[in-house]
């Protein structure tokens, strides 16, 4: 844990440290509306199967193939291994946004063919990976139904209300992610009229936050969005994007990051560019992952829980 | 020295041509290269003569797409290894940024060809 976080002494810190950041995915269970700790995957398992537990998955990159990563179907295949050998099933899957590596009918295909073995529901928005066909039509037709704009959209289940946002269209140049005025005003009214002590759950492809900007790691208007969600009583913002877990806690904001199911990228800084980090074989597995997510009934907080594919 | 005194009789050279009407279509064969590396556009600025064609060849393990501020020019996505080319025929600069990481930023400079300058 960051020295940071430690000095806070905050309890919601507190039980963040307790989590791992070994993997494949992250466990979120929430219970009154405040993201909280699970710990490792065996404290999830036994969880009151009423609590509300759900999975993130993110990054796939189905198509990429290069050093880092030469298949990277195959790790996004054992990522829905694991999943599916979860003792818990969870209630259903989001998917954060690239999915695909270059927006390939193929690509496409083979994702959901693997995807779909994990029979849940899941909840998608989309990464910049996902609009590169030139029409930018192959995503919106098939995650795109019911939803608003370039793919944003809201549902609730178990009084949890989820926002999926989309931040990865109308890119400026010299610029960072990208929601825009007409999300905006859509989450405004999205949000209005639902009580304070609603947890709400918002999920995009680029951190909401600003992670990093000389790497184009966060989105210019997001501090508007989380503005607009400043007076819940519990808020998780979940993100892919930098291929790495990252979290941050700002008031009743728990923002987290997933790691990908395709290839590690650098810490913030850490080399020349962001580029996909090439790892040695038998260390690659520890740096893909999923995580489990869950809100327990009766507690205050969500938690997170992200387990590598290995390690 | 010898390249200074080559670019001066160059230099005199192209003088006397055009002090003598001399028309040159010296652009029109002309090519300019940016390479995309480690999520960098290199050069950054560009400068070429009007009527350059520009290609742009992606290095990175990532895909990269090439858009124009002001939508003059716009690649589809350039995987590993792919080519994007555009020839500039008007002088002016051309700012532009890749739409997948738009702080990717680059510039190209054009310049009017040989036979247009100075008159």
């Amino acid at each position: 844990m960051r020295e940071k976080d430690r000095e806070q002494g905050l309890n919601r810190r507190r039980v963040l440290e307790c989590m791992t950041w070994a993997g494949t995915g992250v466990l979120w269970s929430m219970s009154g509306g405040v993201p909280h700790s699970l710990g490792l995957v065996d404290a999830a398992s036994a969880q009151a199967a009423r609590d509300l537990t759900f999975l993130q998955i993110s990054d796939s990159h189905v198509g990429f193939d290069k050093p880092a990563n030469p298949n990277a179907l195959g790790t996004l295949e054992e990522a829905v291994g694991k999943i599916k050998a979860m003792p818990i099933k969870p209630a259903f899957v989001i998917h954060t946004g690239d999915i695909s590596h270059l927006s390939k009918v193929s690509e496409f295909d083979d994702a959901d063919r693997i995807i779909s073995q994990t029979r849940l529901d899941v909840h998608f928005v989309p990464g910049e990976h996902d609009f590169l066909d030139e029409e930018q039509k192959l995503y919106r037709e098939r995650y795109g139904r019911g939803t608003k704009g370039a793919g944003w959209y809201s549902f609730d289940a178990e009084g949890v209300h989820f926002i999926g946002l989309v931040n990865v269209v109308d890119l400026r140049a010299g610029g960072l992610g990208n929601l825009g005025s007409e999300q905006l005003a859509w989450l405004e009214t999205d949000v209005k009229d639902r009580s304070g002590s609603t947890p709400i759950v918002v999920f995009a492809h680029i951190p909401l936050w600003t992670v990093y900007p000389e790497w184009g790691w966060g989105t210019e208007d997001g501090g508007r969005a989380i503005e607009l969600l400043k007076r819940f009583g519990s808020v998780t913002v979940l993100n892919g994007h930098i291929h790495q877990v990252m979290q941050k806690v700002e008031g009743n904001v728990t923002f987290h990051t997933a790691r990908s199911t395709a290839f590690p990228q650098p810490a913030p800084g850490s080399a020349s560019s962001p580029g996909p980090l090439k790892v040695a074989d038998d260390k690659l597995r520890s740096l893909l992952g999923i995580a489990n997510i869950s809100f327990q009934q009766g507690k205050e907080r969500l938690a997170i829980i992200d387990t590598p594919l290995q390690g | 020295m010898r390249a200074a005194i080559t670019a001066g009789a160059l230099g005199a050279l192209v003088g006397a041509m055009l002090a003598g009407g001399i028309l040159l279509a010296s652009a029109q064969n002309q090519a300019g290269n940016v390479a995309i590396d480690n999520f960098t556009f290199n050069p950054q600025i560009l400068t070429v003569k009007a009527g350059t064609t520009v290609t742009w060849t992606n290095k990175d393990d990532i895909p990269h797409a090439i858009a124009a501020v002001g939508k003059l020019f716009k690649s589809k996505v350039l995987d590993t290894d792919n080519t994007y080319s555009f020839t500039f025929a008007t002088p002016g600069a051309y700012a532009y940024f890749c739409s997948l990481h738009p702080h990717m930023t680059g510039t190209v400079v054009v310049e009017a060809a040989t036979g247009e300058a100075g008159h």
